[in-house]
């Protein structure tokens, strides 16, 4: 059955934003703010009220993210009064983003407790003054540590790394040694994600030309990640993440499937689909945890705006998600395979699916924009 | 009228010496024009002329001067105008030449002065803004006596932006140009200096009339085009448009007899009576011819209509431009026009874009060839992809000009080199004053264009001037030179350089192109040729990636956004071959390259 046809039900996700940071990343144009912290346990009830209010016991999550921002700033009682909020199902993922400054064996272990299940560090370098250059507030010791409070925390085979390619300065030889110390790491990771530095418009990097990163020197790191991680037993699914077989994020595959989410907090995104029209409902919340807050209490929703999807352009958008994983695309989705010589390379036949290279992965924008 | 109290006359002068603030003085002092309706250059009309603060269009205005009749021209200064100075005189018994008394004479001065003492006109000479305290009226009277002849002591010293001299000025005016002869019982002779179009009243004609006199309602017959029109309205301009019954000899004013196209009431067309004919035409003036020029075409290809139809109308106003359609593989459809100059063509465009709401490209300039085949035959190219190839190619002439540039003396050194650094022939080389130097080079038309006003004016501060004319046909070692996309030629980047200049035009092109093209899914070679020989090549790296940002939030939207805009884009593109070329990139190109 095509994704676009596929009635809703099946695997569903809760996706909670923080937007608190200790400090702005020079690179970062989320929503997220380092002010606000007098807002956090407003927002925090904000989210469990919205969590009461929309979400369906009967649809109960396989997968609930916390993400930010910074949602290690959260302490576990935060974390757990949400949780309570959201109905999940048995054997859920719950995974909460973490900076790795901000972690200690206590409160991983107090994740733990009120039921996450998963971590994800956002390591992005190994090196000093790559950090430094991306204008993160850790050292590379502190990831050292983290890593190891997540093992006694029983996080030892569920946690993720993620590292950015081509910060200023960043050699390929400072990115093969990130990932070297990542793979090093004990316990070792079962899940990578790696990401091309962007340049969003409005940030401190976006002002700095000099410090964009060159997109040759980007595939290179990219190329090299996707040999070393897979030397070491992390396949790619998705082309910014690799995982040990059975360790791929479910969160994150719901994403790239078209699945069904519903996001708390602001700029939070949320996707349903009307099963009896084929339907697709994207929409997305307000910006600002004021607002959010003031709307939920207000007896909304905190959404900001919306989009509809008609069934052709749902099928289109399947196409475009799927490309990205290594589930592929069907043979006939791609229309120029085998004569358009731009595609050589880029794809290759598994089955009956076309599934991106490694060189493939790195150009997925101009191989989906010759989907048919 | 009695034409002892009619005096006709031009205002000439170099670029910017004062003719327009000038004539705005003299409408104040003689009343035509009220103090509260006064503005500066009155007569610079047009946006464009009071955006650029130069006068593009002679105007022509009556006023009355101590029981005298003055018509007065206010001309432009611009090189690319010259002609509309020649038309000019030729409606005249005088002029006043304008000299800024900061900076004495300069090119355009010295051609004016000439062209009035060919038509054998009275120069009243003015140093103007002598309130200026730059202004240094002695020694540059000194100058124009031993450059021009005009004694010292007759050269008036105004200001025309204090109206200092001005008086004085209007009465040396009525006291040295002679009136005008005529007889009014001859046959009807008029001679048309101007015409425009008006989209109410259709063309409106400036009219001098030598003999006999021209009375409303009358049949007219047009001697050259060989039209005969009846007279709707004619009249005065004191500025304002004033009907009257009738113009006698010597009298200038306006014409309107229902013409829908300029073309039939040329500048230079002679005017009679068609139940009373002159026997004879009066002596008319070419039509200048186009020098530059260069395809426009429009940014939206839908718009190629629209730009057909401002082409029509833009030339009902100025017929000096001329326009053919082309086709550019790079480029879609467009026309090949023809300018008097660099400005004129930026004017043109400018006014195509403004008052027809159009947005153009505008390939590089370029000029006329002569391409003499091997079979004897002659071929006209005005685009370089009308280079017939080279085994069939005799020979190639290319237009020259002969270019005189008045300069301080301190910068004949760098002068001299640019001239010759242009394929520039010494033609004189003269000291004016011991200050001023006068050089005269023939020089290729096509290095004119290029850059060599800038060039010029870098040079020298500013100081130097460059007035010229056309000057016939030279022989010359021309090459055409294609820019390859992946092999595949872009037209609207093929020229035609000196064979000693095709090497780095070749690097500075491709070098262009190489940071305009978008990296492809493939290396895509640029390469400048000359007849199948590659003489400089650049290469544009394939793409290897396009985005690995991270998907924040489950936004799924904006991802999907991102392709949608990377297809858009893509249809937007030109194919080049296998290459997609951005529109932008090709308007990048052309643009630098102005
Ligand atoms: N100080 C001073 N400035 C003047 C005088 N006459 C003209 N100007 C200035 O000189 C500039 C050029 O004046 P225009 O009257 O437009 O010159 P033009 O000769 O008509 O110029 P073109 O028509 O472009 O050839 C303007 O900025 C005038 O204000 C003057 O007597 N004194
Ligand atoms: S930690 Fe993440 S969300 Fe916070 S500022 Fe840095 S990049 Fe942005
Ligand atoms: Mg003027």
């Amino acid at each position: 059955m095509s994704p676009a046809s596929r009635p809703a039900g099946g695997d569903f996700g809760v996706y909670v934003h923080v937007p608190f940071c200790t400090r702005r990343c020079d690179y970062c144009a989320f929503a997220t703010w380092t002010d606000r912290f007098h807002l956090v346990d407003a927002y925090v009830e904000a989210c469990v009220v919205a969590a009461r209010r929309r979400l369906d016991p009967a649809r109960p999550a396989t997968s609930v993210f916390f993400g930010g921002g910074t949602p290690s700033l959260l302490a576990p009682g935060a974390v757990g009064r949400i949780l309570a909020a959201v109905p999940a199902a048995a054997g859920a993922e719950i995974t909460v983003e973490c900076n790795p400054e901000s972690v200690d064996r206590d409160k991983l272990r107090g994740y733990r407790d009120v039921g996450v299940t998963r971590l994800s560090f956002g390591v992005q370098s190994m090196v000093d003054h790559v950090l430094v250059s991306l204008g993160r507030d850790h050292a590379p010791d502190s990831v050292l540590r983290a890593v190891e409070a997540a093992g006694d925390a029983g996080f030892a085979d569920s946690y993720n790394v993620d590292l950015i390619m081509g910060a200023a300065g960043e050699s390929v030889d400072d990115f093969a040694s990130s990932l070297d110390q990542v793979l090093g790491l004990d316990p070792a990771p079962a899940h990578v994600s790696a990401y091309g530095l962007t340049v969003e418009p409005g940030t401190p990097l976006a002002a700095a030309p000099g410090r964009h990163p060159d997109p040759d020197d980007q595939a290179d790191k990219y190329l090299l990640a996707d040999q070393r991680l897979a030397a070491a037993g992390l396949e790619w699914y998705e082309i910014s993440n690799w995982a040990r077989p059975g360790s791929s994020c479910r969160h994150n595959l719901l994403y790239w499937s078209q699945g069904e989410y519903e996001g708390l907090g602001c700029a939070a995104h949320s996707h349903s689909v009307d099963p009896r029209t084929g339907r697709a409902r994207r929409w997305w919340n307000v910006r600002t945890p004021e607002r959010y807050v003031k709307l939920v209490g207000q007896g909304g929703s905190g959404e900001s705006a919306a989009e509809v999807l008609e069934p052709p352009a749902r099928l289109q958008e399947a196409m475009e998600l799927a490309l990205r994983t290594r589930a592929g695309v069907p043979q006939g989705a791609l229309p120029g395979w085998g004569t358009d010589e731009s595609l050589d390379g880029l794809v290759e036949l598994h089955g009956d699916h076309l599934v991106l290279t490694s060189r493939g992965r790195l150009l997925a924008n101009e191989v989906a924009v010759r989907l048919a | 009228m009695n034409l002892d109290r009619i005096r006709n006359l031009s205002i000439v002068a170099h670029v910017d010496h004062g003719k327009s603030t000038l004539s705005d003085r003299i409408l104040e002092l003689t009343g035509a024009v009220d103090a509260r309706d006064m503005r500066e250059q009155y007569l610079d009309s047009m946006d464009i002329e009071r955006e650029r603060g130069i006068t593009i269009k002679a105007q022509n205005v009556r006023v009355e001067w101590k029981g005298h009749t003055i018509h007065l021209i206010d001309t432009p200064g611009h090189v690319d105008f010259g002609y509309e100075v020649s038309r000019s005189l030729a409606a005249c018994e005088g002029v006043v030449l304008v000299v800024d008394a900061a900076q004495g004479i300069e090119a355009q001065t010295l051609a004016n002065a000439y062209q009035a003492l060919e038509n054998d006109l009275e120069i009243v000479a003015a140093l103007n803004k002598i309130d200026l305290p730059a202004a240094d009226p002695d020694r540059y009277a000194a100058e124009i006596e031993k450059v021009l002849g005009v004694p010292a002591d007759q050269i008036l010293r105004i200001s025309a932006k204090t109206g200092f001299g001005v008086a004085d000025l209007l009465d040396a005016i009525v006291e040295r140009i002679p009136p005008p002869k005529g007889d009014p019982d001859l046959p009807l002779q008029g001679l048309i200096f101007d015409s425009y179009y008006d989209q109410y009243r259709g063309v409106v004609s400036a009219i001098r009339i030598v003999n006999g006199s021209l009375t409303a309602g009358a049949r007219l017959r047009f001697l050259q085009a060989g039209r005969t029109h009846d007279v709707e309205e004619i009249g005065i301009r004191t500025p304002l448009n004033v009907p009257v019954a009738a113009l006698g000899p010597g009298e200038v004013g306006y014409l309107i007899a229902g013409i829908k196209d300029v073309g039939e009431a040329r500048s230079g067309e002679t005017v009679t009576d068609a139940g009373r004919p002159a026997a004879k035409a009066l002596e008319g003036y070419e039509d200048p011819k186009p020098m530059v020029f260069c395809g426009l075409y429009p940014v939206e290809g839908d718009d190629f209509a629209n730009l057909r139809e401002a082409l029509e109308k833009l030339r009902l106003n100025d017929a000096s431009v001329t326009y053919e359609p082309e086709t550019s593989g790079a480029l879609g459809f467009g026309f090949r026009c023809g300018f008097l100059g660099l400005l004129h063509m930026e004017i043109v465009r400018e006014r195509l874009e403004r008052e027809f709401d159009l947005s153009l490209i505008a390939t590089a300039p370029s000029v006329e060839y002569r391409a003499h085949l091997t079979d004897g035959s002659t071929v006209e190219v005005h685009n370089p992809s009308e280079m017939p190839e080279p085994q069939t190619l005799d020979s190639i002439e290319e237009p020259y000009l002969q270019a005189t540039i008045l300069s301080p003396t301190e910068y004949t050194g760098t002068l001299m080199d640019l001239c010759q650094s242009r394929r520039g022939d010494m033609v004189r080389m003269e000291y004016l004053s011991p200050e001023r130097l006068e050089l005269v080079y023939r020089i290729p038309l096509a290095e004119v264009v290029m850059d060599f006003f800038d060039a010029l004016k870098s040079r020298t501060k500013g100081y130097a001037s460059l007035d010229y004319e056309s000057a016939g046909w030279a022989q010359a070692e021309l090459v055409k030179i294609d820019v390859l996309l992946n092999g595949v030629p872009v037209d609207a980047f093929s020229a035609i350089v000196h064979r000693s200049e095709a090497q780095e035009y070749g690097r500075r092109m491709t070098e262009r192109l190489r940071g305009l093209i978008p990296r492809q899914m493939f290396d895509v070679p640029i390469q400048a040729a000359v007849g199948g020989r590659i003489i400089a090549r650049e290469t544009v790296k394939a793409k290897r990636k396009d985005v690995l940002a991270k998907c924040y939030g489950g936004d799924i939207t904006r991802k999907r956004k991102l392709l949608e805009k990377q297809k858009e884009g893509k249809k937007r593109m030109k194919n080049i071959g296998r290459v997609e070329v951005p529109q932008e990139a090709f308007i990048q190109a052309l643009r630098l390259e102005e």
